[in-house]
């Protein structure tokens, strides 16, 4: 530290920081991207390994064999399900006591703050049936299968695997945890309601009746989605609300047993890269780490697991492929897959902790660690640190001289001036911000009284005017800022702008790399070069192309093209439409963050960089 | 005054050796009792209970020397010790008749003559830890507490001064068959007749429910009360498991569920009997049906309801000798609110918290009890091994007397079965039901102990090596300083040089 408290080295050091900036950040960006491509390649990735003991060594031998009972346990359901329209409540108490289970239900109701039509609910009201298989101990753990019922009967064969399996796992003496068997309607809703209320607390609103049985602190939860009795492969999703991860050994467990039952299983829709020396394998995991990146990045729960992990359960979710592929499974393959991973997670004798929580994964087996991977954003963000370096010092440089810089301190007087000028553009940002929060939920029954739209469209229509007015800015406050010292005001207010981004993405970062990277490597660039001389044009354009509503609509894009279900268009439009007012619903239903981190966060903050470029 | 106390004493003298021999030396007494209840469940609950009766002070014969030591080394009044393994889930069980918490529970009374009750309590818990294996020696003061409302002797007692009470619960204890094997080894007969040789091991613990205690506590010698004799009971229950042990069928016999039968009775007992409720629950047309058919059945109000039992006295020699075993088969056939708050807050590493509430409960109501709690950081060393598996919260306890449905009649204490005689019932309108809840696992904050020196290590550098240059960075102003003419050293320096011809510095 001696190289900056010497004045000399010091000048030097703000010398050459002055001169090389440009060069430096451009440097810098590139290789923040090249390191995220970088991460599919196998000097980054490495392959995963079992780290918790007590699941490692041991090999159990699955018995399970009910895959016929679990077939007409699944014609059973879904013929009660069409018969009575909702989820046969009595139907699934009676065959969950008869396999020996201790049943309950629980009722719960939920308004939505506006209709959802991509799943067309509005007031929601539903039963969970759950029931518990007891074991010796005192019930103070637990482990959960959890089958997510949705408005149709295409689980149905997900819920007679489930009770098949319950059923064998009823008549072993083995069990040192209860297993809960878990039907939830009305999928993440219910799921909500139930964790709620099986933790006793009220996040979001749900209102339900409080569950009669309980069995101790959730160790683990698996997730089940099955749409046919036969399946080709098994997809694992294991990103959760607001980007969280389960612990890695959960996953490595299910990629044991899929090796061990010969079963395939995927990743993001992607098959394992096999070969890993030529260029194709690391470029398909390419595909598959981008994917993944975007589905964490959006915080919504890829599965009804993702509710569970924010109660410290790890959990993921299953999901049965039925493609064109020869090959195929039945029930009871994937009946021993679970009934192993079950077996070992029965095993645990601590929850679920040696393992990664932060990590990305490339493939099934590959992994990178978050050591690995953070450098990425890390330079990405020093662009940011550099670029708010210089304009630090050509500020100091412009209130004393150059040849004195460095020699006294800063004059008082033109620092204040500076910061007054700011406080107003740095208000009317965050009021726009603070409106795009509020006002589309609150005023959408006002704006279905005036206008011909449902309240859903009410909704998006509304976030979208106010995200657009807030372009019209800079020609309401310019009038407020004093004019005096021109040049030094738009210094002042993008150093400002340039330093609140970085915080707000490094807090992201943390939390949520994908996100944060995505949103650093969309908003840096343009967030670096605006300024309000040059072609201007230009950088405006640069500047909405990156505004994070068009980083939201490129991701969507770049998502279904990776799924190699390109967008037209106009389908991407309604896309992104429906994904607005998924992402609001989601804030309201199941407390996603993403929604208020964009508008509470990163719009004021984008339009600061707004305002710095329409400078007059 | 002299006169009635010589005359007193004199017919004292008279009558008390003609009383011996009137009547033979009083003995040690045994009772052994099997309860087996279908229960609503399908499941099947035995309790075993075998009580000893000691008269003689300082002589031995059926009652176990240990625990006779015991009880005259820590002058002990009553004593109660449970270990269990599960939960009774009454809702599907019905209300139990012996209960306790899960893991090991303690409490004791001690005489009112002991001076100092924590020590004799801690020895106490020292002793029994190797008398029964079990890991009681892990009760110390900060899960001890001493309960002023719910616990209250269950024998003779001339007070209750609660200061000579100690309750503890150790949530975690596992109950296996070390447990097991020095409990057998109390009883009379040990494993080897009587209702003991249902006791197997592997049997037992293959079960839902597994609860074995203890209990010592002075009772009346007969009716008048007129002397006072020890009691040790010793009690088992298990619940077995209709669709393990019976493969989702509700019959059962003897040997399926112990893999033994009855032979012979404890020839050192004076009662041996097995009861099993045949009440008919009227329900679902469904009939029982018993065999071999018994000779004698039992009514009485247990627990508030009207209850029948048929009974196997194995003591008749026409029970046993028919087949010389026995093996009991049954077959389905199908056809508040004046309140009391006691709240004693713990203290860190010192004394756990304690909350005892006197409430009045509605009928067929939710009454919720909720306790707000920060969690915190606990010293590196007062992890235990396996932090990641959670923290234990004891059971709470619900003691409550019962309005009985049915009015019992007030029948021989001394004559009455032993499942129905542990807890002292004032009057007939109503009985005692003590409920326990599950032991709750709190996950607390942990630290990744896999990496305490790094993490340590780099922290330190962080902290020492930047800290501090950027605090100076940050509150100084640097400004450069020509060098001044020298200090005293050099300029000696100069003077010498200058005497050698040389250019100073």
């Amino acid at each position: 530290m001696g190289l900056l408290s010497d004045p000399v080295r010091r000048r030097a050091l703000a010398r050459l920081v002055l001169r090389l900036n440009a060069p430096l950040c451009v440097l810098s960006y590139v290789a923040g991207i090249a390191w995220f491509l970088a991460l599919a390649f196998p000097p980054l990735t490495q392959r995963t390994y079992m780290s918790e003991n007590a699941m490692g060594s041991t090999m159990v031998e699955e018995q399970f064999a009910g895959g016929d009972r679990a077939r007409s346990l699944a014609r059973d359901f879904a013929a009660h399900r069409r018969k009575s329209g909702a989820l046969p409540v009595a139907w699934l108490e009676r065959t969950m006591r008869s396999v020996g289970l201790e049943v309950y239900t629980q009722s719960f109701s939920r308004k939505l703050p506006f209709p959802d039509e991509t799943h067309e609910r509005y007031m929601v009201s539903g039963i969970n049936v759950y029931g518990i298989l007891r074991h010796l101990a005192a019930s103070t753990e637990s482990l959960v299968l959890t089958v997510p019922c949705g408005p149709d009967s295409t689980n149905s064969q997900a819920v007679g695997l489930m009770l098949a399996l319950a059923a064998h796992f009823r008549g072993q003496i083995y069990w040192a945890k209860d297993i809960i068997f878990l039907v939830t309607e009305h999928d993440l809703l219910g799921t909500e309601a139930w964790l709620e209320a099986y933790h006793d607390v009220n996040i979001t609103g749900m209102q339900s009746s409080p569950l009669q049985g309980r069995a101790g602190a959730i160790q683990a939860a698996v997730a089940l989605e099955l749409s046919s009795d036969v399946v080709t492969s098994l997809d694992v999703a294991v990103e959760g609300l607001n980007g969280q991860l389960p612990n890695l050994d959960l996953l490595n467990l299910f990629q044991t047993f899929c090796q061990k039952g010969g079963l395939l299983c995927t990743l993001q829709g992607k098959l394992q890269p096999q070969d890993w020396t030529s260029i194709d394998g690391p470029l398909q995991s390419v595909q598959t780490l981008l994917l993944m990146v975007l589905q964490q990045a959006s915080g919504r729960p890829h599965g009804a697991h993702g509710l569970f992990l924010r109660y410290r359960v790890e959990a993921l979710t299953l999901r049965g492929i039925n493609s064109f592929r020869q090959y195929k499974y039945d029930l009871v393959a994937v009946g021993k897959a679970l009934e192993g991973m079950f077996r070992k997670l029965n095993h645990l004798l601590e929850r679920l902790h040696q393992s990664f929580f932060f990590y990305l994964l490339p493939a099934l087996s590959r992994f990178v660690s978050i050591g690995l991977y953070m450098p990425a954003a890390g330079f990405l963000l020093l662009v940011l640190g550099l670029k708010a370096l210089e304009l630090w010092m050509q500020l100091h440089e412009a209130g004393v001289g150059p040849e004195e810089a460095g020699e006294n301190p800063p004059h008082p007087l033109t620092q204040g001036v500076g910061l007054a000028s700011l406080v107003a553009p740095l208000l009317v940002s965050q009021a726009m911000g603070l409106a795009l929060y509020i006002l589309p939920v609150l005023g959408q029954h006002v704006a279905t009284q005036h206008f011909p739209v449902a309240e859903a469209e009410a909704v998006v229509l509304t976030l979208l005017a106010i995200y657009a007015a807030g372009l019209a800015l800079p020609h309401n406050t310019h009038r407020v800022v004093s004019t005096q010292a021109p040049d030094r005001g738009w210094m002042a207010l993008k150093l400002v702008a340039l330093i609140y981004l970085a915080l707000q993405l490094a807090c992201i970062t943390l939390t949520n790399f994908s996100l944060g990277f995505l949103l650093a490597a969309s908003m840096v660039p343009a967030a670096a070069i605006t300024k309000p001389s040059g072609p201007r044009a230009l950088y405006a354009a640069l500047l909405v192309l990156t505004s994070p509503a068009a980083t939201l609509l490129g991701s969507l894009f770049l998502w279904r093209e990776l799924q190699e279900a390109p967008l037209s268009l106009t389908e991407g439009w309604q896309l992104f439409l429906a994904t607005l007012a998924q992402g609001v619903l989601e804030h309201h239903t199941y407390g996603a963050l993403l929604f208020p981190l964009l508008a509470l966060g990163l719009y004021p903050c984008w339009l600061l960089f707004w305002n710095v470029l329409f400078w007059k | 005054m002299a006169a009635p106390v010589r005359i007193f004493l004199l017919v004292l003298l008279l009558l008390g050796p003609g009383g011996w021999g009137r009547a033979e030396p009083p003995r040690d007494s045994l009772r052994e009792e099997l309860v087996i209840t279908p229960l609503p469940s399908g499941d099947v609950a035995a309790t075993f209970q075998f009580r000893t009766c000691w008269e003689w002070v300082s002589h031995y014969r059926l009652f176990p020397k240990a625990l006779g030591q015991l009880i005259s080394k820590y002058s002990l009044r009553e004593l109660h010790l449970s270990l269990t393994q599960g939960f009774w889930r009454t809702r599907y069980w019905g209300t139990p008749f012996l209960q306790a918490p899960s893991g090991a529970e303690l409490w004791a009374w001690f005489q009112d003559t002991v001076t100092d009750v924590d020590e004799s309590w801690k020895e106490l818990s020292n002793v029994l830890s190797g008398i029964f294996c079990a890991s009681l020696n892990f009760i110390d003061s900060t899960n001890t507490v001493t309960p002023t409302a719910s616990f209250k002797p269950l024998g003779l007692a001339n007070g209750t001064d609660h200061s000579f009470l100690r309750y503890a619960v150790l949530p975690r204890e596992v109950v296996c068959t070390e447990n097991l094997t020095p409990w057998k080894k109390l009883l009379p007969c040990s494993s080897k007749a009587g209702l003991s040789v249902l006791l197997k091991a592997d049997r037992l613990f293959h079960t839902s429910y597994h609860s074995q205690a203890v209990h010592i506590r002075p009772v009346c010698r007969n009716a008048r009360c007129t002397s006072v004799s020890w009691e040790l009971r010793q009690t088992l229950s298990v619940v077995f498991d209709a669709f393990v042990t019976g493969q989702g069928k509700k019959d059962w016999s003897l040997f399926r569920m112990f893999s033994r039968t009855l032979t012979e009775p404890c020839p050192l007992a004076s009662e041996s009997r097995v009861y099993v409720d045949v009440t008919s629950y009227g329900q679902d047309n469904e009939t029982l049906e018993v065999y071999p058919p018994p000779l004698t059945t039992y009514q009485d109000v247990i627990l508030g309801t009207r209850k029948t039992y048929a009974v196997y006295d194995l003591l008749d020699a026409a029970v046993v000798s028919n087949s010389r075993s026995l093996n009991i088969q049954l077959k389905w056939k199908r056809p508040p609110e004046n309140g009391y708050i006691h709240y004693q807050p713990a203290q860190d590493r010192m004394q756990p918290h304690l909350l005892e509430m006197l409430i009045q409960l509605p009928a067929s109501s939710i009454t919720k009890v909720s306790i707000q709690f920060e969690r915190a950081l606990l010293k590196w060393t007062e992890y235990t091994p396996d932090p990641n598996h959670g923290f234990y919260v004891s059971p709470s306890v619900l003691s409550a007397l019962v309005p009985s449905v049915v009015a019992a009649k007030p029948g021989d204490w001394e004559e009455s079965p032993l499942f129905n005689s542990l807890f002292p019932v004032s009057d007939s309108s109503s009985y005692f039901v003590r409920l326990y809840t599950e032991p709750l696992l709190v996950s607390l904050p942990t630290p990744d102990f896999s990496m305490p020196y790094n993490v340590v290590c780099l922290t330190c550098t962080v902290v020492a090596v930047c800290y501090g240059s950027f605090y100076n960075l940050l509150t100084r102003t640097f400004q450069i300083e020509e060098p001044r003419k020298g200090g005293l050293v050099k300029r000696l320096a100069n003077l010498i040089r200058r005497a050698r011809g040389v250019p100073p510095l």
